[in-house]
């Protein structure tokens, strides 16, 4: 490679993670615990202990399970249902209005089979809470999440270019050189590319889906204009529904369209997700995979009738696929311990870099370092 | 004409298996669960103990 090229690659590593390591290192730091928040929740007594459904007991109708968390929420109207795959509980989120944003929402948690309302904080607030919007979008909404969604592309352009780099620099050393024994600023660097390049193929792809991740509000107001639209104008001009159809009904008309899928969770009208007439019964598989593709099923509120069940967009897909690829919460609590040292490593790559940048000299001595492999005077210079 | 045996190898190959893998171990969770999910703990479990064996023969003199 020449020198000339070798010295903009340079630049495009050195400028590229120096914009985005600060906000980095805020994201590698919250996302550390939101990937044990499962666990967490269960620890502080957040998730409540739900007691296992009796011998022969039947799930209690989806109405009154409703109408229970309504009765905690006085004037508010039903937003959201969903149910747990992993317990027997099932949760109602419910709001002033139909538009009420998650911040602002209230969440009742129900035992499925006894209509028992569960001692549960909200979803919306407590330390947890508060740590996610820090990795979500700075609590600045939209702006915030498109933000940190560029540090993220700019993140894989860092990465990107360190490999590009690392060619050169690795030509005459093995594969994991680590020396320690000469100059501190050599052992950072080589450090920084050991790690750099154990980390590559998982930062690569978790920075990638953070960023899809960071759009997923555009990508959901995009599919819901577009194919929710489609239908919304059959219903053009005909005021929101006050009274609803059965919702226990309507679940089980969207189970018999899609016999194998289980119920995921339920749109109300006017939640955005299903327009102003209709339920969104969004039904998954029970794979990793298959449960994290939703099929919606649109049921007409008024009548209780299946009105279509629009395949969900490439883009929609991409999106939903992203999620575990981010959050690494799809294959057991070994696969998250791995996800979180492979994030402490992470943090270890970008401490290096900025101790590398505060111990920068000039970018030719820099380019020179790369060329001979750190093999320089100054690299067995006394530390 | 084949390569000497003292040609040297690419830097690149490294971290081309270590992408490949990575891959490889994100993919498998997703596909299935039991050895589906042995196969994801088992690459992410050898990235790192790539580091701890880098960092073990670290090279300590001058």
């Amino acid at each position: 490679m020449q020198r000339s090229t070798l010295k903009a690659w340079f630049l495009v590593h050195k400028w590229t993670s120096l914009v985005c390591t600060v906000f980095l290192l805020l994201l590698c730091l919250t996302g550390l615990p939101l990937v044990f928040w499962e666990e967490i929740g269960h620890l502080t007594g957040a998730d409540p202990d739900v007691a296992p459904a009796a011998v022969g007991a039947q799930p209690q109708n989806l109405d009154d399970l409703v109408n229970q968390a309504l009765a905690k929420y006085p004037g508010d109207v039903p937003l959201f249902f969903g149910w747990d795959d992993h317990s027997p509980s099932v949760y109602v989120n419910t709001g002033a209005r139909p538009d009420t944003p998650p911040p602002e929402m209230h969440t009742a948690i129900l035992h499925q089979y006894t209509g028992e309302v569960l001692p549960a904080p909200q979803f919306n607030e407590g330390v947890m809470y508060f740590i996610y919007r820090l990795h979500t979008d700075v609590f600045v909404g939209l702006p915030g999440m498109l933000f940190l969604g560029a540090m993220a592309l700019l993140f894989a352009v860092a990465i990107a270019s360190g490999v590009v780099l690392y060619g050169p620099f690795m030509r005459k050393l093995s594969f994991g050189t680590l020396r320690t024994g000469r100059s501190r600023r050599l052992a950072w660097l080589d450090l920084h590319n050991v790690l750099g390049i154990v980390t590559l193929g998982w930062a690569f792809v978790v920075g990638i889906t953070g960023a899809i991740n960071t759009l997923a509000k555009p990508l959901e107001q995009a599919w819901q204009t577009e194919q929710l639209g489609e239908f919304a104008t059959r219903y053009e001009g005909r005021p929101r529904p006050t009274t609803f159809a059965s919702l226990d009904a309507a679940v089980a008309t969207a189970r018999a369209a899609e016999p194998g899928m289980t119920p995921a969770f339920v749109s109300f009208p006017g939640t955005g997700y299903s327009g102003d007439h209709h339920y969104g019964v969004f039904m998954h598989g029970n794979t990793p995979l298959t449960e994290r593709l939703y099929r919606p099923v649109l049921i007409d509120v008024e009548t209780g009738d299946v009105t279509a069940r629009p395949q969900l967009p490439g883009y929609m897909t991409t999106l939903l696929l992203s999620q575990p690829l981010h959050f690494g919460d799809y294959g057991g609590i070994v696969l998250k311990v791995l996800w979180a040292l492979l994030d402490l490593l992470t943090i270890a790559v970008l401490v290096s870099g900025l101790y590398l940048w505060f111990k920068r000299g000039s970018t030719e001595a820099r380019v020179t370092e790369i060329e001979r492999s750190g093999l320089t005077a100054e690299a067995g210079a006394a530390r | 004409m084949s390569r000497t045996a003292n040609a040297p190898r690419s830097p690149f190959i490294a971290p081309a298996w270590i992408t490949v893998a990575s891959i490889v171990g994100l993919v498998s969770a997703l596909l299935g669960d039991g050895v589906f999910d042995v196969v994801s703990w088992l690459v992410f479990g050898s990235l790192i103990a790539l580091f701890i064996r880098a960092w073990m023969k670290r090279e300590r003199g001058r």
